[in-house]
């Protein structure tokens, strides 16, 4: 979808900051997204590819004044309520609850499940499967990614459609987002590093002599000519 | 602080705990998970796994061309598994830099959760454009 996620080329949002002595988490809250992305996912409640269009799906103001892990629990709370593994009333009812007593620790109002909760993985499930059939494109052909604009989830970033570059390498076959983020499968299809010169997609306002490379499905990419 | 890191209100506290009650309570998130992420990030994986296999490569020419050709071989000799990753080598006249316009991937087996600096729209927005 052409969110506001997809950020590349974009001006205006100021010089990079670094922070001083940063800490792994910023406050206990984060590391506790970060335990429920894990703990869903190796349940099998949804796929990476669910879990990434659930944070594209943020409202755009939002997203932009908020981070990474609010990002997540906003994207994991919409795609939960989706697939009705919790309702948006009981989580809200919940939510009230804490919000009303801010010392109460998570487990403060739960009866514990008779069945502990497996342990949890990782690392995302690999991604690569067998070729369904022979890659279309091999390295140092010319392609040309299509000018596509999909309401659903896609890895073709805005920048980088209707653009000349050149296969650098193939990577194998790999599910692909644009279905399995869907419920349509996952339909693996080629993925391949596509090199581009900078100059095609931002012209004079490319720096010299640089190359952007970026992870692309076949089905992305038509046959192409090289760039003049 | 920063933009880079805004106040979050108490609403979204109360949400993440809302959220992880609801998990514990239906048997999906294991009550020991929230320490075993921050002991598992603070203390046995950030940068230091990566920079362990750079230095392995500086003193050992072998290690590096396998590090190189095969990353994920070459990072399973030292203990760290990983999907899918290709190491490269910055060089006089090559210089490498990482993004995720769309999300924020990155190698989280090898290098720890990623800084503020990288999961920024900051950094997202300018690296293709105006990468130096």
């Amino acid at each position: 979808m052409d969110g506001v996620h997809d950020l590349g080329g974009m001006h205006g949002f100021g010089p990079v900051e670094r922070e001083a002595n940063e800490p792994v988490f910023h406050a206990a809250w984060e590391a506790a997204v970060y335990a429920i992305m894990r703990a869903s996912m190796s349940s099998g409640l949804y796929n990476l590819d669910e879990f990434r269009h659930g944070v594209e799906r943020m409202d755009p103001a939002h997203y932009l004044r908020s981070g990474y892990y609010e990002h997540w629990l906003d994207g994991i709370a919409r795609v939960l309520v989706e697939k009705g593994v919790v309702s948006a009333e009981e989580l809200e009812r919940r939510t009230a609850f804490f919000a009303a007593r801010p010392d109460a620790p998570a487990a403060a109002v739960v009866a514990m499940p008779a069945t502990p909760a497996p342990s949890f993985r990782w690392l995302a499930e690999p991604s690569e499967r067998a070729a369904t059939a022979p890659p279309r494109f091999k390295p140092g052909d010319p392609v040309i990614t299509r000018n596509i604009h999909p309401r659903g989830h896609t890895r073709l970033p805005r920048y980088a459609r209707g653009r000349r570059g050149v296969i650098h390498a193939l990577h194998g076959a790999h599910v692909f987002p644009d279905t399995h983020a869907h419920g349509e499968g996952e339909q693996p299809q080629a993925l391949y590093s596509v090199r581009f010169d900078a100059r095609e997609m931002f012209g004079e306002a490319a720096e010299p002599n640089q190359k952007i490379y970026i992870d692309l499905w076949e089905p992305y990419l038509e046959p192409g000519e090289p760039r003049g | 602080m920063g933009k880079n890191h805004p106040n979050v209100d108490k609403y979204v506290e109360s949400r993440v705990r809302a959220l992880e009650s609801l998990l514990l309570e239906k048997g999906i998130l294991p009550p020991d998970a929230v320490d075993r992420v921050i002991r598992r990030y603070e203390a046995d994986t950030g940068p230091l796994v990566g920079a362990r296999a750079v230095a392995r490569a500086w003193r050992n020419p072998d290690y590096k061309r396998r590090l190189l050709a095969d990353s994920r071989g070459a990072l399973a000799e030292l203990g760290v598994e990983f999907d899918m990753l290709r190491v490269v080598e910055n060089t006089p006249a090559v210089h490498n830099m990482v993004v995720c316009t769309l999300c924020s991937c990155y190698p989280w087996a090898v290098l720890g959760l990623p800084p503020q600096w990288y999961k920024s729209s900051a950094y997202r927005a300018r690296m293709p454009i105006e990468p130096t």
